[in-house]
């Protein structure tokens, strides 16, 4: 079964009395391990589809179900749980919290996950998502000392520490120089192998081939062709 | 999220801003240093005046004419001079609960010369020998004057320590003669030290001398003054006490009274001192007092007294109360500042709500709920006042420690201003603190995330 399936999912916003329709019916299955790249013009509506996905956002209307359970009209607590267990975020901009150790920015998402682990718990796991990230030696170096594709791999470490079976980056590598990003990107074809579900937006073509399947987006539509079973090429 | 990593979480994020944090609980911690010196002051002062009053002897009554009323106006205090010697002894003889009564005339004002230094005592007091047990006063050197020169208008007199300090530069000032409105007085006696009194005026700075010597020499005879018809129209005390029966002034020829000084018999006192047999007996002897002075004054049932008793306790109470309306009245000014530093914490946690929207958007993505928003933030502002409010009362205990060390004021520790102190703190926490952390909470993650 499909991880992620939506069901003609469309976004309008209203500005006062003009209604502004950003996604127009939007019917995408993801499955399990996919590694799926989010392609698509500013203003396609690629960060509207993302942010629903994500569940930071709710369809105006249409059906969203994440691993068989209907969230696209759940309330904003039972959103953030879901955010909590299943999602995790990487953004382009890093978002760690300044002046703070970098174990202490991967282990904040735990401090709101029901039944908190021991303080002590909580850190061992984080260690072992920054060995993951190849970054155990930098666990006490607040963000200022780390370089960017340090951060980005922090920041990786952050949204993998709950053990979400989908992972969301937004630009990933928009912040970033050429060879980081390589870095950062080689990162996430691991996390794939190992069996994590990643949805990546961008809109820039060399990042996106990283990915096993692309899908376009255009206009608050999905371009024909691009979504369905088999990867796509753009 | 657990309150307890919440607390850790809101340390930390104080610990990113230490001096704005410190900055931003200045209010608080002025606010509650203030309350807490004005209570420890406050408290310290109506202790001590309790004491002093103690110490003073709980079981003195003192009796002052009263403010009679004429046509329905209160004329004042002292317009009617309605107390006279024989109340005095009728008391003494009648009243079952008193130990003493003595009469008291007071002369302030008049200046005591002794060689070349003139100096003006605090209070010239013309009394009975019983005085200075009333007022538990010993006799440091010398005597006390008797009966018999009490009754033979002898020009003797004791002196306080203060006045052997200033007029006799703390040589014995015994069998010197001092002058006062040009009549010597030889002094017998020194008193021991008694230090201030509950009001603060010098208590040491006395003479005194046998009431009858002072009325005759000092003040000369007072009887009602002219603006109390009542006591104009009957001039003769006779007539005013017409219970007395004995005739007041001997005669005299008119030759006789312009060449001798007049002797008058003496009418009126200004207050009658009296001590109760215990503390506990205070109020049978007032109602005694009353009793015997209404009869003796003729007052009848629907009279009002033509004269006031006080009693230690009533000073007591009136002087706690005046001070308590003090304490209460510095409080409310110490209140209004702690609203102000709250306004602070207020203000500064908008500025932080503002200034963290990123980090709200990011603790909403990964799961953060607006209740934990809203906890978080309202558990940093709560800690920045407690801990405000801790450091004030550190701050607010030491500043009454110096002023107690600096200004010799009594202080007192009071538990319960400093358990109120913390939870006033914390109540301006959370009253203040509720606003930034509610908008934190209505943040869109979305929005905040993108926020610069």
């Amino acid at each position: 079964m499909s991880l992620i399936v939506t069901n003609n999912i469309t976004k309008t916003y209203f500005l006062g009395e003009i209604d502004v329709p950003v996604l127009k019916g939007i019917s995408l299955s993801i499955g399990r391990g996919e590694y799926v790249a989010l392609m698509g013009a500013s203003g396609s509506g690629k960060s509207t589809l993302m942010n629903i996905l994500g569940c930071l956002d709710r369809p105006t209307d249409g059906k969203y179900f994440l691993d068989g359970q209907e969230v696209g009209h759940i309330s904003g607590d039972k959103r953030a749980l879901v955010r909590n267990r299943q999602i995790g975020f990487v953004f382009q901009s890093f978002n760690l919290l300044p002046r703070t150790s970098a174990l202490d920015n991967v282990i904040m998402p735990l401090s709101y996950t029901a039944g908190t682990l021991s303080n002590r718990e909580a850190r061992r796991r984080g260690i072992e998502m920054l060995e993951r990230v190849g970054l155990s030696d930098r666990m006490h170096h607040y963000p200022s000392q780390l370089s960017g594709g340090q951060q980005q791999r922090v920041a990786i470490a952050r949204a993998l520490i709950n053990r979400p079976p989908v992972l969301f980056a937004d630009e990933p590598t928009g912040n970033l120089d050429s060879r980081t990003s390589d870095e950062v990107m080689k990162m996430f074809s691991e996390l794939n192998d190992d069996g994590i579900t990643i949805i990546l937006v961008t809109h820039a073509l060399e990042v996106s081939q990283f990915a096993k399947r692309t899908v376009h987006i255009h206009d608050g539509m999905l371009v024909a062709g691009s979504y369905g079973g088999g990867g796509t090429a753009a | 999220m657990t309150l307890f990593s919440t607390i850790l979480v809101a340390l930390k994020a104080l610990r990113r801003n230490p001096t704005r944090a410190l900055l931003t609980t200045l209010g608080i911690v002025i606010g509650i240093a203030a309350v807490i010196t004005m209570m420890e002051i406050g408290k310290g002062s109506s202790t001590s005046i309790r004491n002093s009053i103690e110490k003073m002897g709980v079981n003195t009554v003192v009796i002052m004419p009263g403010a009679p009323r004429h046509g329905g106006i209160s004329q004042g205090m002292g317009s009617q001079m309605s107390l006279t010697p024989e109340d005095c002894e009728a008391i003494a003889r009648e009243c079952v609960h008193v130990t003493e009564a003595v009469p008291v005339i007071g002369a302030k004002g008049s200046q005591l010369i002794f060689g070349n230094t003139n100096w003006i005592p605090n209070q010239i007091v013309g009394t009975s020998p019983e005085f200075l047990n009333i007022r538990n006063w010993d006799v440091e050197e010398g005597r006390n004057f008797t009966r018999r020169e009490l009754d033979s208008r002898a020009r003797v007199c004791l002196v306080g320590q203060t006045i052997v300090r200033e007029v006799f530069k703390g040589k014995s000032p015994i069998d010197s003669e001092i002058r006062i409105k040009n009549t010597g007085f030889k002094v017998i006696g020194v008193l021991k030290a008694k230090g201030a009194n509950m009001m603060g005026s010098d208590e040491d700075d006395v003479v005194i001398a046998p009431w009858t010597t002072v009325r005759l020499r000092l003040t000369g005879l007072k009887t009602g003054t002219a603006t109390n018809t009542t006591s104009t129209a009957a001039t003769s005390p006779g007539a005013l006490y017409p219970g007395t029966g004995v005739a007041f002034y001997p005669e005299q020829s008119d030759t006789l009274s312009t060449d001798t000084l007049l002797v008058p018999k003496f009418t009126h006192v200004d207050q009658i001192m009296v001590m109760a047999t215990s503390p506990e007996k205070v109020n049978e002897a007032i109602n005694e007092l009353t009793t015997l002075l209404r009869e003796r004054h003729r007052l009848g049932p629907g009279d009002a007294d033509d004269f006031w008793i006080r009693n230690a306790a009533e000073f007591m109470k009136t002087l706690s109360s005046t001070s308590a309306i003090m304490t209460n009245l510095l409080l409310v000014v110490a209140l209004i500042s702690l609203l102000v530093g709250g306004v602070g914490i207020m203000n500064i946690m908008l500025v932080s709500v503002t200034e963290r929207t990123r980090e709200i958007g990011l603790r909403m993505a990964v799961g953060a709920r607006s209740r934990d928003i809203l906890q978080q933030f309202l558990v940093e502002s709560i800690i920045l006042c407690l801990v405000g409010g801790i450091v004030g009362i550190l701050l607010g205990h030491g500043a009454a420690l110096l002023v107690n060390m600096k200004l010799g004021w009594p202080i007192e520790t009071s538990t319960e201003a400093i358990i109120a102190a913390v939870g006033v703190s914390a109540v301006v926490g959370i009253v203040f603190g509720f606003y930034p952390a509610w908008k934190a909470s209505r943040l869109d993650p979305i929005d905040s995330l993108r926020y610069e």
